[in-house]
C-alpha cells in the first residue's frame, strides 16, 4: 500500500494505483478532468494531457519534486508522495492552455451537437478555460463521414483523444479504423472508406468525449436534457444486457451502455441491444437511472441528500425521531 | 591539432571493409572484451570514461546501461538510435557510411556488456544507401566470425539486424523508435516504465546514439581513464560536429570537448571563418531544436568567459544566456539572415514531424508556425510576438515526449534574443514581405 497527499489530503492506495485513481477514491471537484484516460481500455491515457498535475514531493524516499507536471492518468504512485492540482497555480494556467489548445478547432456548435449535455470537453471548458481565443487562424473543417449505416463520423469536432481507436481494437474483432496522417493533420479515419460493422462497434459512440462519433438512431431527435434514462436489462446472449433507455414520452430514443460518475462504461453492449431493441417491450425495466448532480439532466430535479446511519447517530434526537418518522428516500449505509 | 578517436582512419582508401578496417586495428575491443574482461568490467570502463550521450541529452551512457533490468531468463536488447534527421545534424550518417565497421565493432562490444544476443540498428529510410553499407559490412562481420554463435569461441552469441524507419522524425524519439521497431505507428510512450525496465517487445532495453556506441572500442580499448583526459571536467573525450550555414568551410570535424567556440568557428582547422567576409550574426550550436544565441552571447558567456564546446559552457546561464551542444549540429548564421525567417523555416519543420499524439504539441506548433508565417509575410500584429512566446511555454513541458521542447525553444529564445527583428516585420510589414529581400531586419539597426 502507498499514501499520497492529494490536495492536502492524506488517502492510502494499492501499489501500482495511478495518482488520478487515487485523486477519484478521494472524489470531489478534487479529480483531476481526463479527456483520453478510459479506465476499461488498457493503454489509454498520457494524451491530451487535462489531468496533468504537480508532484511537488516524488516519495518518502526521494522527497525531491519532478521537474515537470506529469500526466496524473498514467503515473503510478509511490509511498510518500505529494500530489498539487487545484492547489497549484501552475497547474491551473497549463489546463487553461490546454483547453485553449482543445477548442482550436473544436467547433463550438454545442447548440446543434447531440453530445451537448453529456460533453466532457464542454464540461472541462467550463471548469478550466477561459471565454476567449486567442487563435485567429483558419480552423480545419471536415466533410461528415458515414462510417456504416449506424455510426457518423463528424471529425470536425474529434480531438484525437484515441478512446474509440483502443475501442475498436481491443474489444472488436477486424479491426479496420485508426489514426491517419500526424501533427494536426491527424484525423480518425477507416481503412478506405471501410465501414465498421462488428458487433460491438457502436461502443465507440459512448467512449467519445465529444460529438466526433454520433448514433445515427439518435442523432437530432431530441436534445438529452429532454429525455428520461431508466436502467434497463434483457437476456442477450452476446453482452450483459445491462443498459440505460432514454425515453422521450413513451418512445426509446436511444440505448446506451450504464457508465460510472466519470462517464466510463462498466460493461460493454452489443449491437443489437444498442440499435435494434427500441421497444419498452424488449426490456425488463428496472427503474429510473441515477442521474449525477453535476448532469445537464439533474438541472431543476432535485434530489434529497444521501444520509449516511453514521451521520444520523449524530444528530440531536428530535431531529432523529423526526428522521424516523418522515424518512428520505434514500439511506446509506 | 586535437585528437581523433573516432575519425583517425576515416581517409583511408577501403576502409569500409572488414580487411582494411582490422589491418588498421579494428576489432581489437571486440577481443578484448570478450576474452578478457567480464560484462560488468566493459560497463564500469564506460563509466569511467563518463561517456554522455551524444544524441543530444548527454545522459552518462555507462549509468544508463547499469539502470539496465537483468532478469533471468529474459532477453535484452540493445538498440542503435540511427534515426538522425534533425536539421543541421549530420554527422551519424558520415560516420556510417565512411566507417561502418566502427560502429559495428560498437555494438558487439555494447551487447556483450548488456547481456544482448540481438541488437538493432534503427536507420533512418531516406538512408539507403548507409543501409546497404552497414548491411555489406554485417554480413563480412558473419563471415570473420564476430557476429552469429559462438563469437571468437567464447560462447558468445549475437545477432545484429538493420531496420529501416519509415522517415519521420518522431522516430528518433526513443520510445517512438521502439514503437516503430515493433511494428506500430511511431508513437511516443508514456514514461514511466523506462526503456530500461520495459523496452523492445516489453523487455529491458538500452537506446544509444550511433556515435555514443562507436566511441566504446576506444574506450575499452584504451581504457575509461586515458579516455577521461580528454575533455573539460564532466565532459570527456571527442565530438563529432557537424557544422553547417555560413562558413567557409562547412563540414563534419571531431573535435575535442573544451575546444573553445571562437577557435572552431574562425580557425583554420576548422570552419575557417564565416564565408564572404561577412560578420557573423547568430548560432544554434546544437541542432535546431536547441535556442538560439546570437553572436556575443555564443562566443562569451554572460560572465563574460569564453564559450566552450562542452556540455556545461554551452548551457552555462540556463536558457536566457546560454543554449545547449546537443547532437552538434552547429548552424553559423551571417549579419544578412533573418531571424523571423529562419524561425519560421524550423518552427514548419516541428509542425510537419509532430505525432498528434498529445494535444499542445499537435495544436501548439502548428499555431506558433501559422503566427510565424503571418509576421514573415507581412501580416503580423506587435501582440503575435507575446503570443508566440505564450503558446511556447504552454507546450514546453507538457507533452508526451521532448518534441514538444525541440519545437517551442527555437521559437521563444529567437523572440528573447532578437525580439527587436520581429517587431520590425510588423512596423515595415511591406518591405518584410518583398519576395527575395535580404537584411531586412537588421534595417532597424540602421
Amino acid at each position: 500500500m502507498a499514501k499520497i497527499t492529494f490536495d492536502g489530503v492524506e488517502v492510502e492506495v494499492p501499489d501500482g494505483t495511478t495518482i488520478l485513481n487515487a485523486a477519484r477514491q478521494i472524489g470531489g471537484s478534487i479529480v483531476p478532468p481526463a479527456m483520453c484516460y478510459y479506465t476499461p481500455l488498457k493503454g489509454s491515457g498520457g494524451k491530451c494531457r487535462a489531468c496533468l498535475v504537480r508532484v511537488a514531493a516524488g516519495s518518502a524516499k526521494d522527497p525531491r519534486p519532478m521537474p515537470k507536471l506529469v500526466a496524473s492518468c498514467v503515473t503510478p504512485v509511490q509511498d510518500g508522495m505529494v500530489v498539487e492540482n487545484t492547489t497549484s497555480e501552475q497547474v491551473l494556467n497549463v489546463r487553461k492552455g490546454i483547453v485553449e489548445m482543445l477548442l482550436i478547432n473544436h467547433p463550438l456548435d454545442c447548440p446543434v451537437c447531440d453530445q451537448a449535455g453529456e460533453c466532457d470537453l464542454q464540461n472541462f471548458a467550463f471548469e478550466h478555460g477561459v471565454s476567449t481565443t486567442r487563435y485567429q487562424e483558419e480552423r480545419r473543417t471536415f466533410e461528415k463521414i458515414d462510417i456504416g449505416p449506424l455510426i457518423q463520423l463528424h471529425m470536425t469536432r474529434c480531438i484525437l483523444c484515441y478512446r474509440c481507436v483502443y475501442t475498436a481494437n481491443q474489444i472488436t474483432d477486424n479491426r479496420v479504423h485508426g489514426v491517419l496522417g500526424r501533427g494536426d493533420a491527424a484525423e480518425i479515419g477507416t481503412y478506405i472508406e471501410n465501414i465498421i460493422d462488428n458487433d460491438f462497434s457502436g461502443n465507440v459512440i459512448d467512449v467519445c468525449p465529444v460529438g466526433a462519433l454520433t448514433d445515427k438512431t439518435f442523432r437530432f431527435k431530441s436534445r438529452v436534457w429532454f429525455t428520461k434514462p431508466v436502467n434497463a436489462h434483457r437476456d442477450c446472449p452476446k453482452c450483459s444486457g445491462n443498459v440505460v433507455l432514454w425515453y422521450k414520452g413513451k418512445d426509446v430514443l436511444r440505448t446506451t451502455a450504464r457508465k460510472d460518475q466519470y462517464g466510463e462504461v462498466k460493461e460493454w453492449i452489443c449491437n443489437e441491444c444498442r440499435f435494434e431493441k427500441k421497444e419498452t417491450s424488449d426490456w425488463t425495466i428496472e427503474g429510473p437511472a441515477h442521474i449525477d448532480r453535476s448532469s445537464v439532466i439533474s438541472a431543476n430535479h432535485y434530489e434529497l441528500p444521501v444520509l449516511n446511519q453514521s451521520v444520523i447517530a449524530d444528530l440531536p434526537e428530535s431531529t432523529q425521531r423526526e428522521l424516523a418518522q418522515n424518512p428520505p428516500l434514500k439511506l446509506g449505509s | 591539432m586535437g585528437r581523433k578517436l573516432l575519425t583517425e582512419h576515416i581517409n583511408v582508401e577501403g576502409i569500409d571493409t572488414f580487411e582494411v578496417y582490422r589491418k588498421h586495428g579494428g576489432y581489437r575491443s571486440v577481443e578484448k572484451a570478450i576474452k578478457t574482461m567480464t560484462p560488468d568490467e566493459v560497463v564500469e570502463e564506460v563509466k569511467k570514461s563518463g561517456l554522455r550521450g551524444r544524441g543530444g541529452a548527454g545522459f552518462p551512457t555507462g549509468m544508463k546501461w547499469s539502470f539496465l533490468a537483468k532478469p533471468e531468463g529474459v532477453p535484452r536488447y540493445l538498440v542503435c538510435n540511427a534515426d538522425e534527421s534533425e536539421p543541421g545534424t549530420f554527422k551519424d550518417r558520415q560516420l556510417m557510411s565512411k566507417l561502418p565497421h566502427l560502429l559495428i565493432e560498437g555494438m558487439i562490444t555494447s551487447s556483450y556488456a548488456l547481456g544482448a544476443n540481438t541488437s538493432y540498428i534503427y536507420i533512418r529510410g531516406e538512408l539507403l544507401y548507409v543501409l546497404r553499407i552497414l548491411e555489406k559490412a554485417i554480413a563480412e562481420a558473419y563471415a570473420n566470425g564476430f557476429l552469429g554463435k559462438n563469437i571468437l569461441g567464447s560462447g558468445y552469441d549475437l545477432d545484429l539486424h538493420v531496420h529501416p524507419g519509415g522517415g519521420a522524425y518522431i522516430c528518433g524519439e526513443e520510445t517512438a523508435l521502439l514503437e516503430s521497431l515493433e511494428g506500430k505507428r511511431g508513437n511516443p510512450r508514456n514514461k514511466p516504465p523506462f526503456p530500461a525496465v520495459q523496452g523492445l517487445y516489453a523487455r529491458p532495453t538500452v537506446v544509444n546514439n550511433v556515435e555514443s556506441i562507436a566511441a566504446v572500442p576506444v574506450i575499452v580499448n584504451e581504457g575509461g581513464d586515458e579516455y577521461a583526459k580528454i575533455g573539460v571536467g564532466r565532459s570527456t573525450g571527442t565530438k563529432l560536429i557537424s557544422a553547417c550555414g555560413h562558413l567557409n568551410k562547412p563540414g563534419i570535424y571531431e573535435i575535442e570537448l573544451g575546444l573553445p567556440v571562437e577557435e572552431f568557428i574562425y580557425s583554420d582547422e576548422y570552419c575557417g571563418g564565416i564565408w564572404k567576409g561577412r560578420e557573423l550574426k547568430a548560432v544554434v550550436a546544437g541542432g535546431s531544436s536547441v535556442p538560439i544565441l546570437p553572436k556575443e552571447l555564443i562566443l562569451k558567456t554572460a560572465a563574460g568567459e569564453n564559450r566552450l564546446m562542452t556540455y556545461e559552457s554551452l548551457s552555462d546561464g540556463g536558457f536566457v544566456t546560454g543554449t545547449m551542444l546537443g547532437s552538434g549540429g552547429f548552424i553559423a548564421m551571417d549579419e544578412t539572415t533573418c531571424i523571423v525567417r529562419n524561425t519560421w523555416n524550423f518552427s514548419r519543420f516541428y509542425h510537419h514531424e509532430s505525432c498528434g499524439q498529445c494535444s499542445p504539441c499537435r495544436e501548439g506548433t502548428g499555431w506558433m508556425e501559422k503566427v510565424l508565417h503571418r509576421l514573415e509575410h507581412g501580416h503580423g500584429h506587435m501582440e503575435d510576438i507575446d503570443l508566440l512566446v505564450s503558446v511556447a511555454k504552454q507546450i514546453e513541458g507538457n507533452t508526451i515526449c521532448p518534441l514538444g521542447e525541440a519545437a517551442a525553444w527555437p521559437v521563444a529564445a529567437a523572440v528573447r534574443h532578437f525580439r527587436h527583428e520581429f517587431e520590425w516585420h510588423v512596423t515595415h510589414a511591406k518591405e518584410a514581405a518583398q519576395p527575395g529581400a535580404v537584411y531586412r531586419a537588421n534595417a532597424v539597426l540602421v
